[in-house]
């Protein structure tokens, strides 16, 4: 047992609780399919001002899940913050002294909301395989029917990276007077067939593995660790650059490229760990192992790969956004090579030619895909003056 | 505001949309925005500036137009486009002159004219690149690329068959004089045109 008591900083938003809320109205999916009903597991930071025209919404990316800030254990002293802490808290870009702040866990995932993992009432058994594939657009009208029970007409942003910025856009499409901004942040307008590619790994190799069970895992007591570990550690190589691994893994004087030894010398052996990276991948696909249902993760990359809003309108996505009334601010980061700059600058001429308001900034960064999680100053700087004008311009700043 | 953005604000119509190339801090836009109601959209590439844009909540777009172009604006998107103070930066001012043109149904823009009588004095009797409140660069680390004169852009404008509208020269203070209507080219410091094809 530990002694020490937690040090929460300042700008924290603190110790918080999650709730579960229940809905009981059948939800009708992409897919054709129905949810009878579901739960959804919502966390908020701040308060509801009387006008209710502060709430803003986060959307989670592949791994995220509704603790986006401040922490759960007040007597653990090692744990580690929401997914987003750095953006969210008092005096943080999403400052929750202005803006009331909501994060859910996704329909599918793994962290609370009904997912894969849950109990279908029909047969008194997990779902597993048998739950129904969720499109981004069927996320976002759950998460329109969460807006109504609590209480909130429009959002003031919503935002998101990665594949929560593709939430954005869908916000922006389906829902065009339920917000006045978007925020959709190292984001593309769909998947490229790389990133396809990259997804289908991942799903082979938890296919693949003999603890799969057709998706039946549960039945067996036994879960498919080996292959979402190998799913996430190809999935992590995408979300870094080369410049990073080289910086992180080539401390050593002598090394280059970042091929620093783990014990100074090759071992000329298959299945010894030879090289730094090779033991923070395994580390890093270990730990997300653990925490990770796996058909949560075959269910969201193929939510990735389906997402494509111009489906419905002839291929132009700009057809799409002529009735968006929101404003968009768009950015990206110079090393991302999931979602390049290009693919953000795609986005924002598909808005221009919509004539949306749009705002564009790429950042900078040598953090690859990740950036978007970190605090990159000028990251940081700019959603800070975004936000804050949100905040003044609606007359709560 | 710059003297330059004083004058050409007149020739902006009402809750038109402007696309303002190299908009700074977007304080012009802001202007446009509350006097004229304007749909504003600038383009910069200083991240400073783009800071700046964004407090201000003005739609700024991080773009390189001498490097990048500006294809991803469509044809007759814009109402007015405005370069203002850029012209003499650009590595292809021609080109950019013409996609001002093919983005918006007219254009504003305004450079220093180097023909002013004390820019070519300097040359001329001091010997050195001319120095002064429009041109305030050293020859060594100025970022113009491209002088141009009066004369030369009227030339620029006949060859490409632009019609300038309005055209109209002052001095650092935005105040017009009856010797810079004269003689333009040797008298007027700032040249401020307004352009259509």
């Amino acid at each position: 047992m530990s002694n020490s008591t937690k040090q929460i900083p300042a700008d924290s938003v603190g110790i918080v609780k999650p709730q579960k809320l229940h809905f009981d109205e059948p939800l009708l999916l992409r897919s054709g399919r129905t949810l009878a009903n579901y739960d959804l597991m919502v966390e908020t930071y701040g308060e509801l001002n009387a006008a209710r025209s502060n709430a803003v919404l986060i959307c989670h990316a592949l791994s995220g899940d509704h603790h986006a800030a401040g922490y759960h254990d007040p007597d653990n002293p090692k744990e580690k913050p929401g997914w987003w802490d750095c953006c969210i808290g008092p005096g943080k870009p999403f400052d929750t002294n202005k803006f009331f702040v909501v994060c859910l866990n996704n329909l599918g995932g793994c962290a609370g909301s009904t997912g894969p993992s849950s109990v279908n009432p029909e047969t008194g058994k997990r779902f597993g395989p048998d739950f129904p594939i969720i499109a981004v657009r069927d996320w976002v009208k759950s998460q329109a029917l969460l807006a109504d029970r609590l209480g909130i007409q429009q959002w003031a942003a919503v935002i998101g990276g990665s594949l929560g910025g593709m939430q954005v856009m869908r916000w922006a499409i389906s829902y065009p007077d339920r917000l006045r901004h978007a925020l959709v942040i190292a984001a593309a307008p769909k998947l490229s067939a790389q990133n396809i590619a990259f997804n289908e790994v991942a799903r082979q190799s938890i296919m693949s593995d003999p603890d799969f069970h057709n998706g039946r895992y549960y039945d067996f007591n036994t879960y498919p660790r080996k292959g979402v570990m190998l799913a996430r550690m190809v999935g992590h190589i995408t979300y870094l650059s080369d410049a990073l691994m080289r910086e992180k893994f080539g401390k050593d004087a002598s090394s280059s490229f970042g091929r620093d030894l783990r014990s100074g010398k090759l071992s000329f052996e298959f299945n010894e760990t030879d090289f730094q990276v090779q033991s923070y991948l395994q580390y890093k696909g270990e730990t997300f192992s653990k925490n990770f249902d796996a058909n949560t993760y075959l269910l969201i990359t193929k939510t990735l790969d389906y997402f494509d809003p111009s489906v419905d309108y002839g291929g132009d996505l700009s057809k799409a956004f002529v009735n968006s009334n929101c404003k968009f601010l768009v950015m990206s980061f110079s090393s991302d090579w999931r979602f390049p700059p290009e693919r953000s600058r795609e986005l924002v001429e598909i808005l221009l030619k919509a004539k949306r308001d749009v705002s564009y900034l790429e950042i900078e960064a040598d953090e690859g895909h990740d950036a978007f999680l970190l605090p990159i100053p000028r990251y940081m700087s700019a959603l800070r003056a975004y936000m804050n004008r949100i905040a003044f311009d609606g007359g709560f700043g | 505001m710059r003297a330059d953005l004083v004058l050409i604000q007149d020739w902006i119509e009402p809750g038109s949309r402007v696309l303002d190339l190299g908009c700074g801090d977007g304080s012009f836009l802001a202007h446009l925005k509350a006097t004229k109601n304007i749909r504003d959209c600038g383009l910069e590439i200083d991240a400073h500036n783009i800071q700046l844009c964004l407090e201000a909540g003005v739609n700024v777009i991080e773009q390189d137009m001498d490097k990048d172009g500006l294809a991803n604006f469509e044809s007759n998107s814009f109402d007015t486009v405005v370069l203002a103070q850029t012209l003499q930066a650009l590595h292809k001012p021609d080109e950019i002159v013409d996609e001002m043109l093919r983005i918006g149904r007219n254009g504003i823009l305004t450079f220093p004219n180097f023909a002013y009588w004390r820019h070519r004095f300097s040359l001329l009797l001091g010997g050195h690149m001319p120095k002064s409140p429009s041109l305030p660069y050293e020859w060594y680390d100025t970022p113009n690329l491209h002088h141009c004169t009066i004369h030369d852009f009227d030339r620029l404008c006949e060859r490409k068959k632009i019609r300038v509208l309005r055209r109209t020269v002052v001095d650092d203070r935005h105040r017009s004089s009856m010797l810079m209507n004269w003689r333009p080219n040797f008298f007027g410091i700032n040249a401020i045109y307004h352009i259509t094809r």
